[in-house]
C-alpha cells in the first residue's frame, strides 16, 4: 500500500516538475515563467524527499525558491528594450533551442534505458544527512577551505565592479574621511 | 522527554491550534489598539473577528490586468508556509513529522514567503503594491543570513537538525540561557518573516498599505490571517528551539508548550508596536553588519562549548 501511494506521489511530483516546467516557455509574461520555474524546482526537491535524500531535497527547494525571487526582479529590471510588463514570447532561436533540447532529452532518457546500473551492495546509512556531510566535510575538508575563499572574493570583486560609485567617490581623496553617502547606512555612518 | 510522532489524522487539529494561537495573537493586538484609543481594552478583543466577517462579506475588488493566479497564490502562500512550518514542531511531547532535517524545513519555508510577498504585490497590478514587494525582497536579503546561522546554534548544540532532539537536548538548561543573541535574532527574524512590526515596510501607510494595498475581501482576510499564523508558527518554533519545548512544572508537556508559545506571541505583538519600522535599505547595513557578526560570534561561543564537552 505504501509503495502504491509512493509511486503515486512520484508520479504526480514527475509530471508536475516537467508539465511546470515546460510552462515556462508557454508563459508570456516574465513573473509567471520565473514562478513556474520556481513550482518545476519545488517538484524535484519534494521527489528528491522521496528518495529519503532529505537534505539535499530541502536545500534545493530553499535555494530554488529564495533564487526565483530575486531572479524575477533582475529579469524585471533589466528586461533591455522591453520593459517586461508587457506580454512577451519567452523563446528565441527557437529551431536551435527545440533541436538541442529534444537532442539532449533523447540522449539522457538512452542513457537511463541502456546503461547497466549497478545493483546496491551495501545498505544506506542509518542518517544519511549525517553521512553526506562527513563525505563532503570529512576528507575534502580541504578543498572546501579552498573553493570558499575563491568564491567569496569573486563575490567582492563582482560587487566592486558592479558598484557605481567607487570608494573615491564616497570619501575624496581622503579615504579616512566621512564618505558622502545619498543615504546613510543603518549603523550611523 | 522522547518526543514521538503521531499519526496524520492529527494534522487537520494542528492547523486549527495554529489558527487558535493566530486568533489569541489578533485580538490581544486587538485589545492593545483599543487600550491606546482610549476605549476598554475588552472591546478591542473581537475587533479582529468582526474584521474577518466584514472581509467575508465585502465583494471582491476586480482590477485591471491584475494577475489573477499568482497574485491569489501569492496570497494563499502565506498561510500554508505558516502550516507547514508547524509540521516539525512539537506540541509537548507529540509532533507530526519528526523530520530528521527539522531545523533545514523549517528555514525551507520561511523562505516561501519571500515569494509570497512578491506575488503579492507583482500580481495586483498596483505600483504601490510592487513597491511594497521590492521592500520586502530588499529586507529579506538582509534578515536571511543572520535568520541561518540563528536556526545553526541549537542544532550544533544538540548535534542534530531534528527538532525533537533539540528539545530533547534542553533537559538539563534551556538554550535561551547560553544562546541569548540567536534567540534575540530569531525573533527578530520571526517578525521578518511574517511581515510584522518594524519589518512591515513593505504594507506601511506610506505606500497606501503597500502589497495590501490593492487586496479586498477574502484574500485580504488571507493575507492577514496568514501573517497572524506565521507569527505562531514562529513563536511555536522559537519555543522549541530556545525555550525547552514542553518543559515545565506541574502542567503537561502540551499545555506548557502552548503557554509558552502564547507568551512568546504575546511578546511579539507588544514589540512590533512599540518598534518604528525600519528601512529596507537601511535595514541592509544593520543586517550584515550587526546581525550577521552577532549570529556568528554566537555560533562560535556555542561551537566551543559543545567542543570543550566532547
Amino acid at each position: 500500500m505504501s509503495d502504491l501511494i509512493t509511486g503515486l506521489v512520484f508520479w504526480v511530483l514527475g509530471v508536475l516538475a516537467v508539465v511546470s516546467g515546460a510552462l515556462v516557455f508557454r508563459f508570456d509574461s516574465m513573473a509567471r515563467a520565473t514562478y513556474a520555474l520556481a513550482v518545476s524546482f519545488i517538484a524535484v526537491g519534494a521527489a528528491l524527499l522521496l528518495l529519503q535524500l532529505d537534505y539535499v531535497g530541502l536545500v534545493t527547494v530553499l535555494m530554488m525558491v529564495m533564487e526565483m525571487a530575486v531572479m524575477a526582479i533582475y529579469m524585471i529590471m533589466f528586461m533591455g528594450m522591453n520593459p517586461a510588463l508587457m506580454p512577451m514570447s519567452m523563446v528565441h532561436s527557437r529551431r536551435t533551442a527545440l533541436g538541442i533540447s529534444a537532442g539532449v532529452f533523447l540522449v539522457l532518457a538512452a542513457g537511463i534505458v541502456t546503461v547497466p546500473w549497478p545493483q546496491r551492495r551495501a545498505a544506506p546509512a542509518a542518517d544519511l544527512t549525517a553521512s553526506l556531510g562527513e563525505t563532503i566535510m570529512g576528507s575534502k575538508m580541504l578543498v572546501m577551505m579552498g573553493i570558499s575563499p575563491v568564491l567569496f572574493a569573486t563575490v567582492v570583486a563582482a560587487v566592486v565592479l558592479a558598484a557605481p560609485r567607487t570608494r573615491y567617490d564616497r570619501f575624496g581623496d581622503d579615504l579616512r574621511s566621512a564618505p558622502s553617502d545619498p543615504h546613510h547606512g543603518g549603523v550611523g555612518r | 522527554m522522547d518526543v514521538v510522532g503521531v499519526s496524520w489524522v492529527w494534522a487537520p487539529a494542528a492547523v486549527l491550534l495554529l489558527m487558535g494561537v493566530a486568533a489569541a495573537g489578533a485580538a490581544f493586538s486587538g485589545a492593545l489598539s483599543a487600550g491606546a484609543t482610549g476605549q476598554r481594552p475588552v472591546a478591542g478583543l473581537l475587533a479582529p473577528a468582526y474584521e474577518a466577517a466584514r472581509l467575508m462579506r465585502q465583494r471582491r475588488r476586480v482590477l485591471l490586468g491584475a494577475d489573477r493566479p499568482l497574485w491569489r497564490g501569492g496570497g494563499g502562500t502565506l498561510l500554508v508556509a505558516a502550516v507547514l512550518m508547524v509540521g516539525v514542531v512539537p506540541l509537548g511531547n507529540w509532533t507530526l513529522a519528526d523530520l530528521g532535517v527539522g531545523v533545514v524545513w523549517v528555514n525551507a519555508v520561511d523562505v516561501l514567503v519571500w515569494a509570497a510577498a512578491w506575488l503579492l504585490g507583482w500580481g495586483a497590478n498596483s505600483a504601490h503594491a510592487l513597491v511594497g514587494a521590492h521592500r520586502y525582497l530588499a529586507q529579506a536579503l538582509s534578515y536571511e543570513l543572520p535568520l541561518m546561522f540563528a536556526l545553526v546554534a541549537p542544532a550544533v548544540a544538540a548535534g542534530s537538525l531534528r527538532v525533537g532532539d533539540i528539545v530533547a537536548a534542553q533537559s538539563q538548561l534551556w538554550f535561551v540561557v547560553w544562546m541569548p543573541a540567536s534567540f534575540a535574532l530569531f525573533c527578530a527574524c520571526v517578525l521578518a518573516f511574517s511581515l510584522w512590526g518594524p519589518f512591515s515596510t513593505g504594507s506601511g501607510p506610506d505606500l497606501a498599505g503597500g502589497v495590501l494595498a490593492e487586496l479586498s475581501g477574502v484574500d485580504r482576510l488571507l493575507v492577514l490571517a496568514g501573517r497572524w499564523a506565521l507569527l505562531a508558527a514562529g513563536s511555536a518554533v522559537a519555543v522549541a528551539l530556545f525555550l525547552g519545548g514542553g518543559a515545565g512544572p506541574l502542567l503537561p508537556a502540551w499545555a506548557w508548550s502552548l503557554l509558552k508559545t502564547l507568551l512568546v506571541m504575546a511578546a511579539l505583538v507588544v514589540l512590533a508596536r512599540r518598534l518604528p519600522l525600519l528601512r529596507p535599505d537601511r535595514l541592509a547595513e544593520v543586517g550584515w553588519l550587526v546581525g550577521l557578526p552577532v549570529a556568528l560570534a554566537q555560533l562560535l561561543v556555542v561551537s566551543l562549548v559543545v567542543l570543550g564537552r566532547s
